[in-house]
Formats: C-alpha cells, sequence, structure tokens
C-alpha cells in the first residue's frame, strides 16, 4: 500500500467527524487528536521496529519490552490509586507475565528468538495482560466499595483480611477473565482476528495465520488467567493494616 | 465508676479522630466485668466507634484499651474479636442461608456447625426452626438482626457489643431480645455494652449508663441516673431537647 492509498483511507476519519458535529456529539476534537497520535505513533514504533529488526541486537529488544512495561503499568495503575504500591504490583505482574510466555515460547523453540516475534508478541501479551488488569482493578475497587459492611462483618466475627475480602477478590477475578474467555468463544465466526487478517492480508498461507492465531489465543488465556490472580494477590494485603483492620478510603 | 467489680473494658485518655474531626476524646472510663452497660447519647456521639475499638475494628489514635487487664494490643486480632463479640446495627449478611450466616463464624476457623445446635440458637432469639434453610434476602429486617445477635453469639464471646440492635424490631421482639440478652448475662456472666436509642430500655435492661455527647463519655453510673442525671447536658438530651 503506498502512502497515497492511505491517505485516500483518511475518508474513514472524515466520516465520523462531519457525524460528530451534525449530531453534536462532541467528539470531533477527541476524534482528530487520537488519528493524528495513532499516526505519529504507529509511524514512529514502524522505524523503530525496522531498526531494531535490522540490528538483532538483545539490547535494544529488552529496551522495547521495557518501554511496553512502563507505559502498560502507568496506564493500568490509574485504576488502582486507592491500593497502596499498585504501580510496582501491576509493574511486577507484567513483568511475571512476559518472562513466564516468553520463557515458554522461546525455551521449547515454539517461536525463534528473533525480534520480528519477540516484540509482536510481548506486545500482544503486555497490552492484554494491562487491559485485564484495568479491567480487574475496576471491578476490584467497586466490589471493595459496595460491599465493605461484609468485609468487615467477617473481620468482626473473627476472619482474617484474606476471608473477609475472598469473596469480592474472586468475583473480580472471574469477572475480568469472562471478556477474554467469552470473545473466544465465537472468534472465527463472528470476526477474524487481527493479527490473522493482517498475515493473510500480507500474502501469508491461511493454515499457518491460523497456526500462530490459536498460539496467541493460548497465550491470552494465561495472560488473563495469570494477571487477574496475581493482582488481586498482590493487592488485597494492602487493604488492611497489621491489625487486621479495613483500612478507611479517602 | 466507682465500685467493688473488676473492669472487662477499661478505656485510658482514648483519643479517635478520622482527618480532623475528633469521634472521640479523651475517653477515660471501664466497663464493668459480668455488667450490662447501656450507651446512650445523641447520633455521632461517637458510640459505634467506641464499640469498633472494643472489637477490635478500629485502633486509638492514643490512649489504652484493656480488655480484661490486657492491653488490647497485645491481643492476636482474631482471638481478640472471638473474645469481644458485636452485633452491628446494619446487620449485614452474607449471601445465602440462615444457616450458612449462622455457621460462618465457626465456618471461618474450618469448623462445622451442627443444625441442631443451630436450631437451639434461632430458638434462642425467637426464631422458629423452619427458618433455618431459608434464604437470607427473604428476611425482614427484624428477623435479620435475630439472626445477627445468634451468629454473634457462636463465638461464645466473654465481652457482647450491641449496636441498635432492636432498633428494627417490633415491641414482642424487643422483649424477646430483651430477656435473651439478660439471660446470656446471667448464665455467663458475659460482659454486656449496649448502644440503644431506647431511653426506656436503657433504663430497664441496664445495670449502668454511660451518656455520650460530642465525643465525651458525659455521665456514667448506675442506670437510675437517667430518672435524675447531675450533667445539665443529659437532662436536656433526656428531655428530647438535644438530638
Amino acid at each position: 500500500m503506498s502512502y497515497l492509498h492511505l491517505s485516500i483511507a483518511l475518508i474513514f476519519v472524515i466520516l465520523p467527524i462531519v457525524l460528530s458535529k451534525t449530531l453534536n456529539l462532541g467528539l470531533e476534537k477527541d476524534t482528530i487528536i487520537a488519528v493524528i497520535r495513532s499516526i505519529v505513533q504507529l509511524l514512529a514504533v514502524g522505524y523503530i521496529l525496522k531498526f531494531v529488526f535490522d540490528s538483532e541486537n538483545m539490547i535494544y529488544i529488552l529496551l522495547m519490552v521495557t518501554i511496553m512495561i512502563f507505559a502498560a503499568t502507568q496506564n493500568a495503575r490509574k485504576k488502582g490509586i486507592a491500593i497502596n504500591g499498585i504501580t510496582w504490583k501491576v509493574a511486577v505482574t507484567l513483568v511475571v507475565i512476559e518472562v513466564l510466555t516468553q520463557s515458554i515460547l522461546l525455551g521449547f523453540n515454539i517461536t525463534p528468538r528473533t525480534a520480528q516475534y519477540i516484540i509482536p508478541i510481548s506486545g500482544m501479551v503486555i497490552g492484554n495482560s494491562m487491559v485485564l488488569a484495568i479491567l480487574f482493578l475496576n471491578r476490584f475497587t467497586a466490589e471493595i466499595e459496595a460491599h465493605q459492611d461484609e468485609t468487615e462483618l467477617i473481620l468482626s466475627l473473627g476472619g482474617t483480611p484474606k476471608q473477609a475480602i475472598h469473596t469480592q477478590l474472586i468475583t473480580s477475578i472471574k469477572a475480568s477473565m469472562i471478556p477474554t474467555i467469552e470473545s473466544q468463544k465465537t472468534i472465527g465466526l463472528v470476526q477474524l482476528p487481527g493479527m490473522m487478517s493482517g498475515q493473510i492480508i500480507a500474502g501469508a498461507n491461511p493454515i499457518q495465520a491460523v497456526q500462530f492465531q490459536l498460539l496467541i489465543l493460548f497465550l491470552l488465556i494465561t495472560t488473563a488467567s495469570v494477571t487477574s490472580a496475581m493482582l488481586g494477590y498482590l493487592s488485597y494485603p494492602s487493604l488492611f493494616n497489621q491489625r487486621m483492620q479495613l483500612l478507611r478510603r479517602k | 465508676m466507682t465500685t467493688d467489680y473488676k473492669p472487662a473494658v477499661n478505656f485510658n485518655h482514648v483519643n479517635y479522630s478520622i482527618e480532623d474531626a475528633h469521634i472521640l476524646k479523651n475517653i477515660s472510663e471501664s466497663f464493668l466485668e459480668g455488667k450490662i452497660t447501656t450507651l446512650v447519647g445523641p447520633s455521632g456521639a461517637g458510640k459505634t466507634t467506641l464499640l469498633k475499638l472494643c472489637n477490635g475494628l478500629l485502633s486509638p489514635d492514643s490512649g489504652e484499651i484493656f480488655i480484661k487487664g490486657k492491653n488490647i494490643s497485645s491481643y492476636d486480632p482474631v482471638e481478640l474479636r472471638r473474645l469481644v463479640g458485636i452485633a452491628l446495627q446494619s446487620a449485614p449478611m452474607i449471601n445465602g442461608s440462615v444457616l450458612k450466616n449462622l455457621a460462618l463464624p465457626l465456618v471461618l476457623q474450618g469448623k462445622q456447625l451442627a443444625e441442631d445446635e443451630a436450631r437451639n440458637l434461632l430458638h434462642d432469639v425467637g426464631l422458629e426452626a423452619e427458618f433455618l434453610h431459608r434464604p437470607i434476602k427473604d428476611l425482614s429486617g427484624g428477623q435479620r438482626q435475630k439472626v445477627s445477635i445468634a451468629r454473634t453469639l457462636v463465638n461464645h464471646p466473654q465481652v457482647l457489643l450491641l449496636d441498635e440492635i432492636t432498633s428494627s424490631l417490633d415491641r414482642v421482639s424487643q422483649q424477646e431480645i430483651e430477656e435473651l440478652i439478660g439471660k446470656i448475662n446471667r448464665k455467663h456472666g458475659t460482659t454486656i455494652i449496649w448502644i440503644t436509642h431506647n431511653l426506656q430500655q436503657a433504663r430497664t435492661v441496664g445495670h449502668y449508663t454511660w451518656v455520650m455527647m460530642n465525643g465525651e463519655v458525659i455521665e456514667t453510673g448506675k442506670s437510675e441516673l437517667l430518672h435524675s442525671p447531675v450533667n445539665e447536658k443529659v437532662r436536656l438530651f433526656l428531655k428530647g431537647e438535644v438530638e
């Protein structure tokens, strides 16, 4: 695709702006900012990736992955700002997910040890983990707020913090995992996944594209469960003090 | 409070604040062992906070609290909360049946509650055995409050804290609960600290009464004090002139 063709595709951006103006949605500015940011960010990433792929230097790969984890942490932590130390808890979770998935992929030679595979797969895993962390923290914060009386009840009867928060924790872990599991049930029937579509458009063998997509789906299930469970069990102790009292939320 | 009885709960210059609001101010009083003490006072006086300090759900900013002569900070929180039981005003419940709620204190310890024992508990609080398997969401406010009291008794606490437990009950149920609490007190020597807005109840069920206002204990003594208080503010409160 040439840059001329890509420019013509901007019609798809003009349409929602006109619609927003007509219906007084007030989204014109946000749409323009989103488009400009995506153009700049993706082009920059494209050139950076080209440089990293050409250099084949492990330091650059590590640097890219570190930047991804940093950016994802900054984004996800906002939803759990009331939880003490949420930044490092999210960061540790993302690092563990990345190390776990890449260790299996590279350790069993499932994917080649090159930047071309490591970076895009890391991006999908870290990005998905970030979304899961946001979903979990959003729900967990709401559950704690809504069920403060029950938490206090269990503490008052001689329960431990873990017992007091168990129901809210499990509900939040399950709720954050459901979108991943549900979307995989209809995959291929309702929509073709982005990565697979991209490979097919780029001329890859559809069977090979499916194989890679399946690999990613398997990774995302692990990502979903490990992210929610790990973040949950790292987060809940911060809600209590050493005297097993529920810390008042400010 | 001058008496020959030992204190079960002793407050020594206790203060508690939330941000800039002083909820409890320099409380230095004792609840006597084996006695029923009622806590009365207008809303926002700090009564519920005082109960939560006894149960260890909150800790004082300064000062000391002693339970059975031992500093509250020396207790393991779990041990303390089984020793000092609390029935909360909102009677919070977990989803499920009445039996599931009654069994909760034992389930938290990895034990089970026998159905016979559960039926006896229901009987004690004036509920029929048929309630045992009923979903908690089908109970009225008063029935929930009774289950809440029965559940607190499962741990056999030596100090029992009651926060407005009869406020949502009809007169007959109120009397049943008053009799039950009196019976527990006499039979087991349980120290009872009972918050009530019902002054008639405070006069009849309590051996002693504390009157609290604005985070301070302004008058204590035998419950007869409610007939002839010394403090002018208490007199106004009893006349209904202080909300």
